[in-house]
């Protein structure tokens, strides 16, 4: 593993993988996030989960999202949003973590467990390829799903010839 | 002095059980499920995440069900259970262009690049009653049609007349200037733009609407143009100090609306097109562009024009269009004011008493002259 670490804003060095940094983990939460919980669920059940603490237990808040003036000026605040996070130590010591949208305490649970697990090098091809690829695969299909039922209802435009020229 | 009144505990507790009961209403029909009304009423969803000033389509759906379809009695419970929930915090601002678009079209441009799609919309119908829907079968699936999706960008209008300097630019402030938060800290004026965005963005429809609707009408006609209307999903993200960077939440459905108007300019800038923004949560296009309309008009001041219409008063529209402040304080009168009301009684009673006296003091008056003659 490479020496390269992540700062966050305070300078502190938050997590010692340079996958924070990377930017493939945001990409293996963000994934968990999108999923339903009876998804991720479906997954998690298949696991051999190592016991694991909870370091914080799941817990439901909010976030309150932020609009641009104009879409590109100065933030303002548009509303709240529900949100569920959750963080836990695996016996071999790595750490995940879950946030996502809605109040699933059992998706922020699984979700972490299994951003735990990819972190750790024995089972990161399995999660990746068990778990992220299909779970990424079905939310870019659906996405793809939208994108053509809304290319259809696009206007073609044309100009009406008047007969007398 | 102030009589405490009791006595109502068995009256109201009865009234809720009977409100069950008619929410309920003829058991042989089918309860709805809050899957039914998240998926089928999804307007009325919006609306109620919208002025609740909380995305969560299942709580919305569940507060529709125990408002029995009372959305600004929806929006109520919203804003109540919102109340019970700790603030992680702030989500970094949202890029709208980077929207999952549904929907986007142009009034002021026929070619966009990106085009205009018009997506689910009732415009162009007809309105008239679908019988089909109430029948029995109305659980077949209608195909829809599918088109190529060639990939292009949908850049916003605004960036496009942006692009040429006719377009006013957004204004930006340093990341460091404080956001303001309604929900952190009571209204006060005068108030700045981030501040009458969220009251508005939370504000009601039908207040939004008639006032958008007046200043088209000429009290404080601002000459506006959808330039741009746009909903789809967007991405939320979170910047989590414990991971040290910014985790994706998820995504949620918005309405955007750039509505562009007439001009400002003076010797030092040169005439550009002006505009409101509208942003909402769900689909909900009306209060986007009432949002936007308002928006405009309340920058008056900033923009040197006259104040001469209800929809410029900042403070009159501010504190108005909050319906779940307004509900409680119409709706409060439906409370006992039974010793307010005798103080009342006991005036009007003495101001009548008087003015008997002073009448038949004046009749005396009128008639001894005659007795005279």
């Amino acid at each position: 593993m490479s020496e390269t670490t992540v700062k966050d804003r305070t300078g502190k060095v938050p997590d010692a993988f340079p996958e924070n940094a990377s930017g493939v983990r945001k990409k293996i939460m963000a994934t968990l996030a999108a999923a339903t919980p009876e998804a991720v669920a479906g997954k998690y059940e298949n696991l051999a989960v190592p016991s694991f603490d909870l370091v914080r237990q799941p817990e439901t808040g909010l976030v309150m999202v932020r609009g641009r003036m104009g879409g590109t000026g100065s933030p303002f605040n548009l509303g709240e949003i529900t949100v569920t996070r959750c963080v836990v130590r695996l016996e071999t010591g790595e750490t995940g973590s879950a946030y996502s949208l809605g109040r699933s305490k059992k998706k922020a649970l699984h979700s972490a467990v299994i951003d735990a697990l990819w972190q750790r090098l024995e089972t990161r091809a399995l999660i990746e390829n068990d778990i992220i690829a299909p779970l990424a695969a079905a939310q870019q299909t659906a996405k793809e799903t939208v994108r053509q039922e809304t290319a259809a209802t696009k206007v073609d435009f044309f100009t009406m010839v008047r007969g007398d020229d | 002095m102030y009589v405490a009144v009791k006595g109502g505990e068995k009256a109201i507790r009865n009234a809720h059980k009977l409100t069950a009961k008619r929410r309920r209403g003829d058991t042989s029909v089918p309860a709805l499920t809050l899957e039914q009304i998240a998926q089928q009423l999804a307007h009325s969803v919006a609306r109620v995440m919208g002025e609740g000033s909380l995305y969560d389509e299942t709580l919305a759906a569940l507060a529709i069900k125990q408002a029995r379809g009372d959305l600004i009695e929806a929006a109520f419970l919203m804003r109540a259970y919102r109340t019970t929930l700790p603030r992680f915090g702030y989500s970094t601002p949202v890029d709208t262009g980077a929207m999952l678009v549904e929907r986007r079209i142009s009034a002021t441009y026929k070619d966009l690049p990106g085009g205009q799609v018009l997506g689910p919309t009732f415009d162009y119908s007809h309105r008239l009653l679908d019988f089909a829907l109430a029948a029995e079968d109305d659980g077949a699936e209608q195909p829809v049609e599918m088109a190529e999706n060639d990939d292009q960008a949908m850049p916003r209008v605004t960036d496009l007349l942006g692009d040429e300097g006719l377009m006013e630019p957004d204004p930006v402030s340093d990341e460091e200037t404080p956001v303001g938060d309604l929900t952190r800290e009571p209204l006060s004026f005068p108030a700045d733009r981030d501040l009458r965005l969220q009251n508005l963005a939370r504000g009601d429809e039908g207040f939004l609407l008639a006032l958008a609707y007046s200043t088209q009408r000429g009290y404080g006609r601002t000459h506006p143009f959808a330039g741009e209307i746009r909903y789809g999903e967007i991405e939320v993200e979170f910047f989590a100090e414990e991971l040290g960077f910014a985790v994706t939440l998820g995504t949620i459905k918005v309405t955007e609306c750039q509505m562009v108007n007439q001009f400002a300019g003076s010797a030092q800038a040169a005439p550009t097109f002006t505009r409101g923004y509208g942003l909402v949560f769900g689909q909900a296009e009306r209060k986007a562009m009432s949002m936007s309309m308002v928006d405009r008009s309340l920058r008056w001041q900033e923009l040197g024009e006259e104040p001469m219409a209800p929809a410029q008063d900042v403070e009159f529209v501010l504190s108005h269009s909050d319906n779940i402040q307004a509900t409680g304080f119409v709706e409060h009168l439906k409370l006992p004011h039974y010793v307010d009301f005798q103080a009342e009684l006991d005036l009007v009673r003495r101001m009548r008493a008087e003015w008997f006296e002073k009448r038949q003091q004046q009749e005396q008056g009128e008639a001894a002259p005659e007795a005279a003659q």
